[in-house]
């Protein structure tokens, strides 16, 4: 039996972004954005789901997000997380790799006895790759990043197959590790249609206080108890109930800053256009071998 | 707060005793920023059998390496080398530390910024040395850490003004290397490693690789393609073209992820930066973070169906058309003009 804890994050989604979604000066309209579960913590869960399914165990799935990211631990429920978290505080805002794997690391101490942490090797918006090295370091804990496969867990130590550059190295870690995990590594698994059913009316404090917001009729106290009742309450960590050093949270615990964000200008270059044709393509071969670019 | 120095830290990294390229390129960067800085540039060499690579570097400008050599050294593995790494840091307090944004470098740098607690830029696309002002507050010759995020859809200009030491990542060929007119003498300072038991926490049982045969960055033709080709089957137009000009094949990340052409031949801001003589992007849309990889080369040809692609601004000459007409055009219109 071995407990597993997820990092997981809800992310815009940078693939599929359009001039829209940029604004005038080159801010970005986040709230325009599309907000997606990061692939690679979904491929890091579902590595997390088949150690359960292997050994047994719980799943725990946490994310440090604003109020919305509850979006993404009720996937983690649908795909069958047994137990989810929000982190969420103001004071987590602007939060850079540091100040991040310092509210991680320590929710994970305050989430209890765990063998594996498992995450996506990055985010698809910061693209940094840092926070599960530094969730690591600051827990104490060895890692191994760039991780494909596990081959095997027994007394006390997980077998891994991780990826180099040209090839990949099997290593042997002892428990408690930290896995960053490559999207290649495994196909997730779909939502169980029962999970969804179940779980789709999963709420944390702030869904619950949205529904309430302007139906005097509903009283917080009572929504909160009965969704405990029935299994259905999202727990939300703040910088207050995990005792968290100010200091080290958000934009006051994070040693990087942004100086400026420029929007990339598109070089507008003059090109000579080349007709698809056999004249066309011809005289580009002569200019080219003229210039002793070719031949 | 630990007083600031004027040191460039570049962290080697190396292979089974061979060198990574990017760490030289970084060492020809960290040259230029030390100076900026009237400051000393000093490479951290890890490792065993290692030495001639501690020596090689002084031919890229280093005034000083630092090197820990011991048996147990001699594969790459978080725990011992970041532990030096961070003890090295702790003592000296290097303005500036630099590793390549490897496999290795993005295993090793969060490590050693989280325990020294410092700040650390990822995949840098350029670094500069300036005085800045920063919410009314004035710094000098601080790190300016640039890089494209959110997709590459912005370019942002990152600090760490209020450490001592500031760290970045840099993929290879962002930089280029050069060796210097007058190298240093050797002035190697050995580190003693001592084993700790957290060392073995973590044990390499196999290793398996192959040296890639793909040196794009030496290539001076390339064609490169792109999801615009649509199968794998189609790619081989590229090696056909490539063939014939006896250039280098390459991909972009959509080509690579989509399985057309293998992850060594990847031209892009996640893949390898290049500056060929000539550059051919067929089927190739021109997103930032392609280009981010191959703008600087000399000329630039583009094939694609779409005549409104990005990738037409920074090319000197641009085809719209299919590449399934026009590559087999280029390539008979070219042999017979060789004849």
């Amino acid at each position: 039996m071995y407990n597993s804890i997820v990092l997981v994050k809800q992310v815009p989604d940078t693939a599929n972004i359009s001039g829209k979604v940029m604004k005038d000066d080159g801010t970005v309209n986040r709230s325009m954005l599309p907000a997606i579960f990061n692939f690679e913590d979904v491929v890091a869960l579902e590595l997390a789901l088949q150690v359960k399914d292997k050994f047994g165990g719980k799943v725990t799935a946490i994310t440090m997000g604003p109020p919305r990211a509850s979006d993404i631990l009720r996937e983690c429920l649908y795909m069958g997380a047994d137990e989810v978290y929000l982190i969420s505080d103001r004071k987590f805002a602007g939060a850079d790799t540091l100040a991040t794997s310092y509210v991680l690391s320590e929710t994970i101490k305050y989430i209890g006895k765990f063998d594996f942490v498992f995450g996506g090797r990055q985010a698809i918006d910061g693209d940094t790759a840092q926070v599960g090295p530094q969730t690591a370091e600051k827990l104490g804990i060895p890692q191994v990043t760039y991780v494909e496969k596990i081959l095997d867990v027994k007394a006390g130590k997980a077998k891994i197959r991780k990826k180099i550059e040209g090839g990949y190295e099997i290593v042997e870690s002892k428990l408690p590790v930290l896995l960053t995990v490559v999207k290649e590594a495994v196909d997730p698994r779909p939502f169980k249609a029962k999970k969804v059913m179940r779980y789709k009316n999963a709420k944390s404090l702030t869904d619950l206080e949205k529904i309430t917001e302007g139906n005097s009729l509903l009283y917080i106290d009572k929504l909160v108890f009965e969704y405990k009742e029935r299994n259905l309450f999202i727990p939300t960590l703040t910088m207050d109930d995990l005792k968290l050093d100010a200091e080290r949270c958000g934009v006051k615990g994070s040693p990087t800053k942004v100086y400026k964000v420029e929007s990339v200008v598109l070089a507008g270059g003059s090109h000579i256009k080349v007709e698809a044709n056999k004249d066309g393509i011809g005289t580009l071969i002569d200019n080219l071998l003229e210039d002793h670019i070719l031949g | 707060m630990a007083k600031q120095t004027n040191e460039v830290w570049v962290f080697i990294e190396q292979r089974n005793g061979k060198p990574a390229d990017v760490s030289y390129e970084l060492l020809s960067k960290g040259r230029k920023l030390a100076d900026n800085m009237n400051g000393v540039l000093k490479a951290v060499v890890i490792g065993s059998g290692v030495r001639e690579i501690a020596i090689e570097t002084f031919r890229f400008g280093v005034d000083e390496v630092l090197l820990a050599e011991h048996s147990d050294l001699k594969m790459y593995k978080t725990i011992p080398y970041s532990r030096i790494l961070n003890n090295l840091i702790k003592e000296h307090t290097p303005r500036i530390v630099l590793f390549g944004a490897s496999i290795i470098g993005r295993d090793l740098a969060p490590c050693v910024a989280s325990n020294t607690k410092s700040g650390l830029t990822a995949d840098c696309t350029d670094l500069q040395i300036s005085d800045v002002e920063y919410l009314k507050v004035k710094y000098e010759k601080l790190l300016l850490q640039i890089r494209p995020a959110f997709g590459g859809n912005i370019i942002a200009t990152i600090i760490t003004p209020d450490n001592p030491v500031q760290m970045a990542t840099v993929r290879e060929g962002v930089m280029e290397k050069h060796i210097v007119n007058n190298p240093k003498q050797p002035k190697i300072t050995e580190i003693p490693y001592v084993h700790d038991d957290s060392d073995s926490l973590i044990e390499i049982l196999e290793q398996h690789r192959e040296e890639s045969k793909v040196n794009l960055k030496a290539a001076p033709i390339i064609v490169a393609g792109g999801y615009g080709l649509g199968t794998k089957g189609n790619f081989k137009l590229i090696y056909d073209l490539a063939k014939v000009l006896g250039a280098e094949v390459a991909g972009s990340r959509a080509a690579v992820d989509a399985g057309f052409v293998t992850p060594d031949r990847q031209v892009g801001q996640t893949g390898v930066t290049v500056r060929p003589k000539l550059y051919i992007a067929v089927g190739i849309s021109g997103a930032i973070q392609h280009r981010a990889g191959m703008q600087e080369a000399n000329k630039i040809i583009s094939i694609n169906t779409d005549p409104n692609a990005p990738i037409f601004d920074i090319s000197h000459y641009a085809i719209a058309g299919d590449a399934k007409d026009v590559i087999p055009m280029f390539i008979e219109s070219y042999k017979n003009k060789l004849k």
